[in-house]
């Protein structure tokens, strides 16, 4: 759908941070309240804005640290609906987090959060390899996340400057 | 013995700048909300660091040539020409300095002889009166006035100018106001300034950084290249402040003798920042436009969340400084900065240092986080109420 000027800035400014009030986001945006909820209500609405999320650094929270695994998976497409019927089967399980369809040497990218590298492998050879069209799988377990969506986890870029200048 | 009879007497007068003093007690505090810079809050672009990483590698350790690394003074005059509609000659007619603080000094020591007046509309940039003195002029302030949006008037520039000025020192979009003036205005200055036969400084840091409407570059109006040096640089649209690196551009005749100056007094500006330059320059401006963006928008949200709040305050064209009125406290800007900072931890400028027209009035710099600036409204507001009796009552002193 095409969007006018005022709704592509809502949408920038909700990217950036979702938790902001509609007060502030009517302010940055330099719009009136009523104009920003209508707005915000109608992109929910038409699932431009499918959800609003943290990025969360949970190796730092006890208890939680998880693994993830990249799986790139070669399977057969079936005549008809070609990918996107195996790629469903395979996006429904909860602990997949993205599934992506990839051109090169497999053809889907799946991303699979789990609570230790067992669970992953468990999930991989149970479940992933055993569905009909999947041919093949390598699994990559990622060591270290420095940047995710564009958000960088640790920038050590604290405010240097000096409390007034000119 | 008292060492200070070694100083020169310009050196005595001068006064140590009002920011100064401010800054001082602010530092002094912990846990203080600073509204009160005058820089960028973004760390330099990464690609540029990345320049500079990669030419120190390379060993470009040495003095480049005095008037700038050729290849910048090139990539400065393009920039000039796509951006502002202004052209400069690469080998004669553009200096690279010691930021646009160093550009300043060699414009007007360039210019001045004893007695020479300068003509400076005001409230403006802290620098500006001691520079002209330093180099033996007159600082000649002509006010601005809140109503029209801190705007110079073409008639209070023309009434100032007597027999020894010689030059007009302008400066948009405005520190500390963040006024911008329109092609329109500066048509109707710079015919002043051509029928008065002067000379125009156009400081133009503040160039990339302007929200609403097109910026006009003094140098590209009908007449005024001849008669203007144009001074700018990365600090402000680039977030480069700490580089130190700047540009002046001016006619040949104008510019050879800045240089004459600066080959004496600074041999030339910092090798690497110029490597970093380049790439600013060159790559840079995808970057300068997403920080421009953020600018805005924090903007927008400060300056209508300061009017909530009971600080009346227009809509800066430019910048990164919104000047609002705080005349419903009762206080000096003086004493209001003060006791803000004291009462609240939030740090902003008295306009008072600025100029005389900055009475009345503080300078928040918007460049800062949106919780921070959200933080620093919060505790504004609470302060401003325990105020407003006051301001009540001396609102309607000034009434009678
Ligand atoms: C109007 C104006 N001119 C010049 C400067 C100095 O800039 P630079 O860092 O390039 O020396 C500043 C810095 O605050 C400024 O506000």
């Amino acid at each position: 759908m095409k969007l006018n000027e005022k709704e592509t800035e809502v949408l920038e400014i909700l990217e950036e941070n979702s938790r902001l009030s509609i007060d502030s986001i009517a302010k940055m945006a330099g719009i009136s309240f009523e104009e920003t909820e209508q707005i915000i209500h109608k992109l929910e609405r038409e699932k431009v804005i499918i959800d609003y999320a943290a990025t969360i650094d949970w190796r730092k929270v006890e208890g939680h640290e998880g693994v993830t695994a990249m799986i790139d998976v070669k399977v057969a497409p079936k005549r008809g609906v070609g990918f996107d019927e195996i790629a469903e089967r395979v996006y429904r399980f909860k602990e997949v987090q993205s599934v992506y369809l990839m051109s090169g040497a497999y053809d889907l990218s799946v991303v699979i959060e789990g609570r230790s590298m067992s669970e992953v492998a468990r999930f991989v050879s149970e479940k992933l390899s055993t569905l009909d069209s999947v041919l093949s799988t390598t699994t990559h377990f990622i060591l270290k996340k420095y940047k995710h969506d564009g958000r960088i986890f640790e920038t050590g870029e604290e405010d240097k400057r000096m409390v007034v200048t000119p | 013995m008292d060492s200070s009879r070694f100083l020169s007497a310009s050196v005595t007068e001068l006064k140590p700048s009002g920011i100064r003093k401010f800054f001082d007690l602010a530092a002094s505090m912990e846990g203080v909300i600073s509204l009160g810079v005058g820089e960028p809050d973004f760390v330099t672009s990464w690609s540029v660091r990345e320049a500079c990483i990669l030419s120190l590698e390379k060993g470009h350790t040495a003095y480049s040539a005095n008037a700038g690394l050729m290849e910048l003074r090139e990539e400065i005059s393009f920039y000039l020409d796509r951006k502002f509609h202004v052209n400069y000659e690469a080998e004669r007619e553009i200096l690279v300095t010691v930021g646009a603080s160093q550009a300043l000094d060699l414009a007007l020591r360039t210019i001045i002889n004893p007695g020479d007046e300068v003509i400076i509309p005001e409230p403006c940039f802290v620098a500006y009166g001691p520079l002209v003195k330093l180099a033996g002029g007159i600082p000649v302030y002509v006010s601005s006035n809140s109503n029209n949006g801190f705007k110079t008037l073409p008639g209070q520039i023309e009434k100032a100018i007597t027999q020894n000025t010689k030059a007009v020192l302008i400066c948009s979009p405005s520190n500390p106001t963040g006024s911008m003036l329109s092609r329109k205005d500066f048509e109707k200055i710079s015919n002043i300034i051509k029928q008065h036969d002067l000379l125009a400084i156009s400081d133009e840091i503040y160039a990339e950084l302007s929200y609403d409407e097109e910026f006009t570059s003094l140098a590209s109006l009908e007449g005024m290249r001849e008669r203007t040096i144009t001074i700018s640089g990365f600090s402000k649209g680039f977030a480069m402040t700490g580089w130190r690196l700047g540009f002046a551009a001016a006619p040949a005749p104008l510019l050879q003798a800045m240089l004459k100056i600066h080959q004496y007094s600074m041999m030339c500006a910092p090798t690497m920042s110029q490597h970093a330059a380049l790439e600013a320059l060159r790559n840079g401006e995808e970057d300068v436009q997403r920080m421009k963006t953020d600018y805005r928008r924090r903007r927008n949200y400060f300056v209508r969340s300061l009017n909530e709040a009971g600080f009346p305050c227009q809509t800066p064209g430019g910048a990164f400084y919104a000047f609002p009125s705080i005349e419903y406290s009762g206080l000096s800007s003086e004493e209001f900065a003060e006791q803000l900072l004291l009462e609240e931890k939030v740090a902003v400028v008295p306009g008072i240092v600025f100029g005389s027209s900055g009475e009345g009035f503080v300078r928040c710099s918007y460049a800062s986080s949106l919780s921070q600036l959200e933080e620093a409204l919060k505790r504004m507001a609470s302060f401003m109420k325990r105020r407003q009796h006051a301001g009540a009552q001396w609102k309607t002193l000034q009434d009678f």
